[in-house]
């Protein structure tokens, strides 16, 4: 890519120093560019404003900022756009640089706007209210002052204060069923019929009343048993099946 | 002065902030918003008759006792009272498109201003001069920003009717006439390549 000679704006004239943040972003730039070359911004000249903008962006630093960049691109891409060979009764062409024209002048309704709202803001700053102290932010406390061991200490302090990860132990309680069928026929042995509640033995686990109905289950499948419920909800009623003897 | 003006100088000289009309009515319990307004007409026109320093503004929905900028110059020399620090073009710039465009997320901000906006919108919020006032339908549902009371203050404007319609702006958004205007440099284009 070749770039244009020196403009009047940027480098050849002397005096002219560009602070890195004397612009606000791609479009000021390009309106500053604009300006200084009295172009009318419905009728920019893309090849040659592409080129200053990229020789700005060198001489000014700006390499870095990804928005002038991406400004950068859009006007190569423009660029490019204009030099397409059309026909001059093309009915169908669309000024490429329409967007640019229109993000443009939008920016710049915006900057007159942001001026006359600096300027309300400066009248405004004049008419001073009733003296008020907001109350002060507040700030974060002052660096501390202490030495190597309270800050070990502390950080001590802090590791002892994390809990340790909680992590869901998985203990393996086979269910006991023999042992409950052992404690059912045991308990029918002595008795001809018991209770649920005596069936389960004594502080029953979980563990416990699982394996004992699997037991009562099994057992009344083989017929040494009869469940009966006299009633909804009511007690469970574990007899010895009056047909067979208990072993 | 009427007792209602003198009691409404009283809570006016009192506040930290502007009041409002309605505030204002609670102080007298048979007053009306009619009589309120009459008596704030009193007392702004015994500010401005009777050579007072003070004067009474209309300002954020609310009314507010000021001093005459006559004096700005003096009190701030004297180091009695802070003048608002001046916002950057950037803080400007931005509150501009939040103020027309409310609610505005950060994507339109960006691409009105052709720069990122995270830090300028972080400032404005913490000087409560703009906040969230909603979640937009695009994806990621982002945050809509709109200005504050404060924005009306830092101002001086009563509310936003009160910025300058786009049509007093010299450069005008005007759709219709932008089109045929590029299609007049479309035809010219040639010459420049």
């Amino acid at each position: 890519m070749t770039l244009s000679p020196p403009t009047a704006a940027l480098g050849a004239e002397p005096g002219f120093i560009v602070q890195l943040d004397a612009f606000n972003g791609p479009l000021d730039l390009l309106l500053h560019l604009l300006r200084e070359e009295q172009i009318e911004i419905s009728d920019i000249p893309i090849a040659r404003i592409a080129d200053q903008f990229l020789r700005a962006i060198h001489q000014l630093g700006l390499n870095q900022a990804a928005d002038y960049l991406e400004m950068a691109g859009r006007l190569l891409r423009l660029k490019a756009q204009m030099l397409l060979p059309r026909r001059s009764d093309d009915e169908g062409w669309e000024d490429p640089r329409h967007e640019l024209v229109r993000r443009l002048l939008e920016y710049q309704q915006i900057r007159e706007i942001a001026a006359w709202m600096e300027r309300a803001a400066e009248r405004r700053a004049d008419q001073f209210p009733r003296g008020y102290l907001p109350p002060p932010p507040s700030l974060p406390e002052p660096p501390l002052t202490l030495d190597l061991l309270q800050l070990i200490r502390a950080v001590e302090e802090v590791i002892a204060a994390i809990p340790s990860p909680v992590l869901h132990r998985v203990v393996a309680r086979p269910l006991n069923v023999e042992g409950a069928t052992l404690r059912i026929e045991a308990l029918l042995a002595e008795r001809e019929q018991i209770s649920w509640l005596e069936a389960l033995g004594p502080r029953p686990t979980i563990t416990d009343v699982l394996s004992t109905l699997l037991a009562l289950l099994e057992l009344a499948r083989r017929g040494l048993l009869r469940l009966a419920q006299p009633a909804p909800f009511a007690p469970m009623v574990i007899a010895r099946d009056a047909t067979r003897p208990a072993d | 002065m009427t007792p209602l003006a003198q009691l409404i100088e009283a809570a006016l000289f009192s506040a930290a902030r502007p009041l409002t009309v309605e505030e204002l009515q609670t102080l007298d319990a048979e007053a009306t918003l009619a009589d309120t307004r009459a008596a704030l007409e009193q007392l702004r026109e015994h500010y401005d008759f009777d050579g007072h320093s003070v004067e009474l503004v209309e300002v954020a929905g609310g009314y507010q006792i000021v001093t005459r900028a006559a004096f700005a110059a003096a009190i701030e020399r004297a180091q009695f009272g802070v003048r608002q620090p001046k916002l950057t073009a950037a803080a400007l710039e931005t509150l501009a498109v939040i103020a027309y465009r409310q609610p505005v997320g950060r994507a339109e901000i960006e691409e009105i201003r052709g720069v990122s906006a995270g830090g300028v919108l972080r400032t404005l919020q913490e000087r409560s001069l703009i906040e969230v006032v909603g979640r937009g339908e695009a994806i990621g549902r982002p945050l809509l920003y709109g200005t504050t009371s404060s924005f009306l203050e830092l101002l001086g404007l009563r509310d936003l009717a009160e910025l300058p319609r786009a049509e007093e702006l010299t450069i005008a958004l005007h759709p219709h006439r932008l089109s045929t205007d590029g299609e007049d440099a479309a035809a010219s284009v040639p010459a420049e390549s």
